[in-house]
């Protein structure tokens, strides 16, 4: 029924009606492409937006402090509290799953500029952070080393500079590191220049657009004391981060006199749950691109099984000689199924085929585009669904068949001799 | 060959009509015989019984010695591909396909492969002087090529029997001497041919012509069409 002599003889009727064979097919081919071109779209949105968020590693949380919202132990409600350093090494004692963690303090200045190098100067925001934030936020560093132990341990007087900052207060290609850089009056060191991952998802400011210090040299410039209101962890990734979240700030509050029940004296949120909205938003996306593209697809595919049933009733003629000399009612239904088969699936193989190339186009385009943070990469459709909407193509082919090949079955020989 | 006993046939239409009434008929290995009757007599009914394209209701057909009845589609499209021919009034070649391809489409539902078949239609084709026109579509044909090319259809399987209802009928006097001609010819190769006509000119070249009244047989006249020029156009 398949073999290249079947073929033939359906390549023939197909296009023995050149025009209406393509219009007919252009239903499906819409169907696909438009499957193929909003599937890619879907991806390249979703591929563009995870990238984004890659800059922070998913199983991350932030605690920041609040006020007491509830009386306890002696304290009235409405009380400013903050954390210390012993309270991170008490969270890493008891939950060993924690990778990193690190404190953040940031001060931003209201001088104009308040970083200043030789004659050149910026406004720009200063944090305060321990070696380990480098795995917390992802960034790249681009000359020197980020802040190390001994920066912490000895309160080293020394800075990273944030890409940006580096291009205001350098000249191109000129060598920041051990320069001394006066910020907010204080003279540090340059260790190092560093830049963001993605210039999309920050915490507390961009870093490009920042000076770090070490969290310790911070709080004794600026004063701050053993204070710590914000702090990030990490945990390992067996231990999704949601898991401790809670008892994380149990032991905290535990800690500091605060009553258990306080929903407001400590606060927290985690990326893995913001990772979880965006993968839910893009399932929804996905969802409704296949429902607009199978229905296409569909009423293409309605459109096909439509005039293959007018094309059967003109040719009631012909299938009646074919009946006559001697065609079974399995070569006239294998003929109308194969016919609608074929027109089906070569349309829906253009479709795909034109719509992978404009797309490998677009793709092409936008990763020559100069910008690093585009939100919109790798429009591709993935191998899979291309395969899925193959395998539709082919079977709704055969389906669009199946009424007009029991029309087809339904003339007998006798007609085509009675019909003049 | 053909043998027909007590055949009755009725047509439930808007009010049943009894068409053939009772046919008894022996059409013997290698004769030639033709239908003559009125219009509605019931000769077209009776040759597409013979040629399995329709039932009938009461009686027997024995075709080649087997009981042609109740047949599935299946078997009927056998017997139909291997056993007869059609020619018809109006032709009936596919327009889409080459007179080559017409020739040879019954052998497709015999699975004989293209090269084979197509070979096999050109003999035919050739052996009816259509050669040069086998590339043709039959739009592009005459009246006589268009059924010289059906015969080669007809005769491609090396049918046993030949049907052919007013094979004659959209022809020319001249054109229908041909074609008579060249039945007369396949005939003499031994097939068994029954001709529904409406002239008598070509009734008067077959063996036997067979009278149907009403639905019934009048008579059986017995010819000598040897004593016929058939070269000469028909009256
Ligand atoms: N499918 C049918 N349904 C109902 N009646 C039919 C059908 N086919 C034929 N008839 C009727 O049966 C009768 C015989 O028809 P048939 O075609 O056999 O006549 P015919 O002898 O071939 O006539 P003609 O010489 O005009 O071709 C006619 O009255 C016709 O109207
Ligand atoms: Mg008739």
């Amino acid at each position: 029924m398949f073999d290249f002599d079947g073929i033939h003889e359906i390549w023939q009727t197909i296009t023995r009606n050149k025009t209406r064979s393509l219009l007919t097919a252009f239903g499906v081919f819409w169907g696909i492409f438009l499957l193929v071109v909003l599937s890619s779209t879907g991806n390249g949105f979703e591929n563009g937006l995870m990238q984004q968020v890659e800059g922070v590693t998913p199983n991350t949380a932030f605690f920041f402090t609040g006020e007491t919202s509830e009386p306890y132990k002696g304290y009235q409600k409405g009380r400013s509290w903050s954390m210390q350093m012993a309270d991170l090494e008490a969270i890493k004692e008891t939950f060993p799953c924690v990778k990193a963690i690190s404190p953040e303090a940031s001060v931003w200045s209201s001088e104009d500029k308040n970083v200043i190098y030789g004659s050149r100067g910026g406004s720009f925001s200063v944090k305060g952070v321990l070696p380990e934030y480098n795995t917390i936020e992802k960034s790249k560093i681009l000359k020197g080393r980020f802040i190390n132990d001994t920066d912490i341990s000895a309160n080293r007087k020394v800075c990273l500079l944030g890409k940006k900052v580096y291009e205001t207060m350098f000249e191109r290609g000129e060598d920041p590191l051990g320069k001394m850089v006066k910020v907010n009056g204080i003279y540090f060191q340059v260790v190092g220049v560093i830049r963001s991952y993605t210039d999309n998802v920050n915490i507390n400011g961009s870093i490009d657009e920042s000076v770090i210090l070490p969290y310790t040299t911070m709080q004794q410039v600026y004063a701050l004391g053993d204070k710590i209101r914000f702090f990030a962890i990490v945990a390992d990734d067996e231990t999704p981060i949601t898991d401790i979240e809670e008892d994380l700030k149990q032991l905290i509050k535990q800690r500091h006199d605060i009553a258990p029940t306080d929903e407001d004296a400590i606060n927290s949120f985690n990326v893995s749950e913001i990772f979880k909205a965006f993968k839910g938003l893009f399932f929804g996306i996905h969802i409704l691109i296949w429902i607009v593209g199978l229905g296409t697809l569909m009423s293409g595919i309605i459109g096909v099984s439509n005039i293959m049933l007018v094309t059967v009733k003109e040719r009631t003629r012909e299938i009646g000689v074919r009946r006559a000399i001697g065609a079974k009612p399995k070569d006239i239904i294998g003929q109308v199924l194969s016919e609608s088969l074929l027109l089906t699936t070569l349309a829906g193989l253009v479709g795909l085929c034109i719509g992978v190339g404009i797309m490998a186009i677009v793709g092409s385009i936008t990763a020559n585009m100069p910008s690093d943070n585009m939100m919109f990469q790798e429009p591709y459709m993935s191998f899979k669904a291309a395969v899925a909407a193959t395998v539709i193509v082919i079977i709704s082919g055969l389906l669009a068949g199946v009424l007009p090949a029991l029309r087809a079955i339904q003339i007998k020989a006798i007609d085509a001799i009675r019909e003049e | 060959m053909i043998r027909l006993e007590k055949i009755n046939k009725t047509y439930f239409g808007a009010q049943p009509l009894h068409v053939l009434k009772g046919i008894d008929l022996q059409v013997n290995e290698g004769e030639m015989v033709s239908i003559m009757g009125a219009s509605g007599s019931g000769k077209s009914t009776m040759l597409n019984i013979l040629g399995i394209l329709d039932n009938y209701d009461s009686g027997n057909y024995y075709l080649n010695g087997k009981l042609v009845k109740d047949l599935s589609e299946n078997e009927a499209a056998d017997v139909r591909n291997r056993t007869i021919g059609f020619i018809f009034q109006s032709f009936n070649l596919i327009p889409f396909k080459t007179a080559m391809e017409n020739v040879a489409l019954p052998l497709y539902y015999q699975n004989v492969n293209r090269k084979k078949r197509n070979q096999i239609a050109m003999e035919y084709l050739e052996r009816f002087g259509l050669k040069e026109w086998a590339d043709h579509y039959p739009n592009e044909l005459s009246g006589g090529q268009k059924q010289r090319v059906s015969m080669a259809r007809a005769l491609v399987t090396q049918p046993k029997v030949i049907l052919a209802d007013e094979p004659t009928g959209a022809l020319d006097s001249k054109t229908s001497a041909e074609v008579m001609q060249i039945l007369r010819e396949v005939h003499e190769t031994g097939i068994t041919m029954v001709i529904v006509t409406h002239e008598r000119g070509i009734a008067l070249r077959t063996d036997k012509i067979i009278h149907l009244k009403d639905g019934i047989i009048e008579n059986i006249e017995i010819n000598n069409p040897d004593s016929i020029d058939f070269s000469k156009e028909i009256k």
